[in-house]
């Protein structure tokens, strides 16, 4: 499956992925001005790493032997069993952070501004194509694509 | 291929999802003396509470059964294995012959040598019947309760029984709270924080004595201190609930002994989950791990193997995500180091209690604590898990913005831009 892969030799560490990760999960998706000034605004699903010089952004890895699903005492972790993307479904989750716990890469954060839950990078599979992040990237720091 | 698992939560629905990676078409019969389905044992604090509606309590979709053709016996007991038979006896009369069977009949509440415990209004926190009659002892007008132990049970159950207007008093032998996952520092935070929410504890204590004729009045602790109340809760913790194979020639030590590929002592016969004594990476010896993620892993490999796809599971760590109100924990592995061979570092912020421990041992992470700051906790776990000498960038494991821009370049972009875990 095609994942998100960061290149953190052209990485600016603008963090424009998180504005347009924030911007893709609240509630207006298409518009900038209205995601950060109504509403609630969602955590961003990708984190920018930095340690001058050096710069990448990261978010779920979408493993194909998920630990997060495996630990999620709800349930809500799981993979999509059609497109293999991690997905928390929200409404089951009760932000106990044992995905937190588990996932190696640290993708998974808490989201607090409403009822505790897991937040995590969905490939923004509910839009098709390619992920905010990377078709906003200045730099092309970011690339969807298949690895093995 | 006809499958028998016996038990109904994480390590059998594990197991079904294992077969179902290998085998789409072997019979599947789960028999479970519950009669629900399939749910999320560690969300019966979060129902109590009522956080979580019933329906929102399913571990896994309401047609999951269907999906994986799984033929549920819920609310029918199993009496007894025929190994030679290869067949279980049901309550009834009736059997459920296999060509592999997978025990996962989880754990049993450990009870104290305490009389009384027979009593009206004493409970275990397990199972969902175990709420469903807490919940109906305080419509009754239950106000007061006291709670054995100050382990993850025991302070779930507190917290949802404040939550619900009970007066809570919990007892622990230990000199601490979560003794089993927090050393005294980040425990004495955390009993700041609960006693404010409304929690009194009696710590380096024990109930006994039980007070009440046929219903319980109250208890009588060991420095003899008179608490009463209706309700008593015992939750000293769980044990492997290996009735079943009581009198049988299957190796059990605490718990049913697997292999890395889940099989016991008798062929044709896998254990997982709380009932099964696997392997510990961090302690290098087997060991009972009563966790959800542990059951769950231990079930998909039983399941894998028991359809015929050699898989080892490499084993499992002591792991535990908790909170209370706005205070979150995370920790795993060694916590509490006893020998020298251990490094350990430490921050403490009791303010906004705040509290970040790393155990290293040889160079490697054995175990940490993060207490409120949790986030991210998680690449400590897999670094442990992966036994990755964590010398070059020891210096920022106690940083809240630790992350893998401090790893070594290499290490890095190996773990970040290839193939995935």
């Amino acid at each position: 499956m095609k994942r998100v892969y960061a290149r953190e030799e052209v990485c600016a560490g603008c963090k424009l992925c998180e504005v347009h990760c924030i911007v893709a999960h609240s509630e207006y998706p298409k518009d900038i001005v209205k995601a950060f000034k109504k509403g609630i605004r969602p955590v961003a699903r990708v984190i920018v790493e930095e340690n001058r010089p050096v710069s990448f952004a990261l978010q779920c890895r979408h493993c194909d032997d998920a630990p997060c699903t495996k630990a999620c005492i709800t349930g809500a972790m799981h993979r999509d069993p059609e497109t293999g993307v991690v997905v928390n479904e929200e409404e089951r989750c009760v932000g106990c952070w044992t995905c937190i716990l588990a996932c190696p890469f640290g993708a998974i954060k808490r989201d607090e501004t409403g009822r505790k839950v897991a937040s995590k990078c969905d490939l923004c599979s509910k839009n098709d194509g390619v992920p905010a992040c990377v078709a906003h990237c200045p730099n092309e720091a970011l690339v969807f694509e298949e690895r093995n | 291929m006809n499958y028998v698992i016996i038990g109904n939560s994480a390590a059998a629905i594990g197991a079904v999802e294992g077969i179902r990676q290998v085998d789409r078409q072997g019979r599947i019969t789960i028999i479970s003396d519950e009669p629900y389905h399939t749910y999320s044992r560690p969300l019966i604090s979060y129902w109590l509470a009522g956080k979580v509606a019933e329906d929102r309590m399913v571990y896994r979709d309401r047609n999951f059964y269907e999906n994986n053709n799984v033929n549920p016996l819920l609310g029918v007991k199993a009496e007894k294995i025929d190994f030679e038979g290869k067949k279980v006896i049901l309550a009834g009369g009736a059997d459920a012959p296999y060509d592999k069977l997978l025990i996962a009949t989880g754990g049993k509440p450990i009870v104290p040598p305490l009389e009384g415990l027979n009593k009206q209004g004493v409970f275990s926190f397990l199972k969902f019947d175990d709420v469903k009659e807490i919940k109906k002892a305080v419509s009754a007008g239950s106000k007061k309760a006291v709670i054995i132990g100050a382990g993850l049970i025991g302070l779930k159950a507190a917290e949802a029984l404040v939550k619900i207007g009970v007066e809570v008093t919990v007892v622990e032998l230990a000199n601490r709270v979560l003794p089993a996952i927090l050393d005294e520092q980040a425990a004495a935070m955390v009993q700041d924080y609960l006693g404010k929410y409304g929690m009194k504890f009696k710590l380096n204590n024990t109930v006994a004595r039980v007070l009440g004729d046929s219903a319980v009045t109250g208890v009588v602790l060991q420095d003899g201190t008179e608490i009463p109340c209706e309700m008593l809760v015992v939750a000293i913790g769980v044990q492997p609930n290996t009735d079943l194979v009581k009198d049988t020639d299957i190796r059990v030590n605490r718990g049913i002994v697997v292999n890395e590929k889940m099989e016991t002592s008798i062929p044709n016969v896998y254990a997982a989950g709380d009932v099964a004594e696997g392997f510990d990476i961090v302690y290098g010896a087997s060991r009972v791990l009563p966790l959800l993620p542990n059951a769950y892993q231990q079930g998909e490999a039983a399941g894998r193997n028991m359809a015929g796809a050699e898989t080892a599971f490499a084993g499992g760590l002591a792991m535990n995500a908790i909170g209370f109100g706005d205070l979150p924990m995370l920790t795993a592995g060694i916590i509490k180091p006893d020998s020298e061979e251990y490094e350990v570092l430490a921050k403490a912020e009791p303010e906004t209690a705040s509290y970040r421990k790393v155990v290293l041992r040889d160079g490697c992470i054995v175990g940490y604590i993060c207490l409120n700051r949790v986030d991210r906790a998680g690449i400590m776990t897999g670094l442990l898990k992966d036994k990755i000498d964590v010398t070059p960038f020891k210096d920022r494991l106690l940083s809240y913005d630790f992350g893998y821009v401090d790893f070594p370049e290499e290490f890095r972009k190996s773990r970040l831009s290839g193939g995935v875990a």
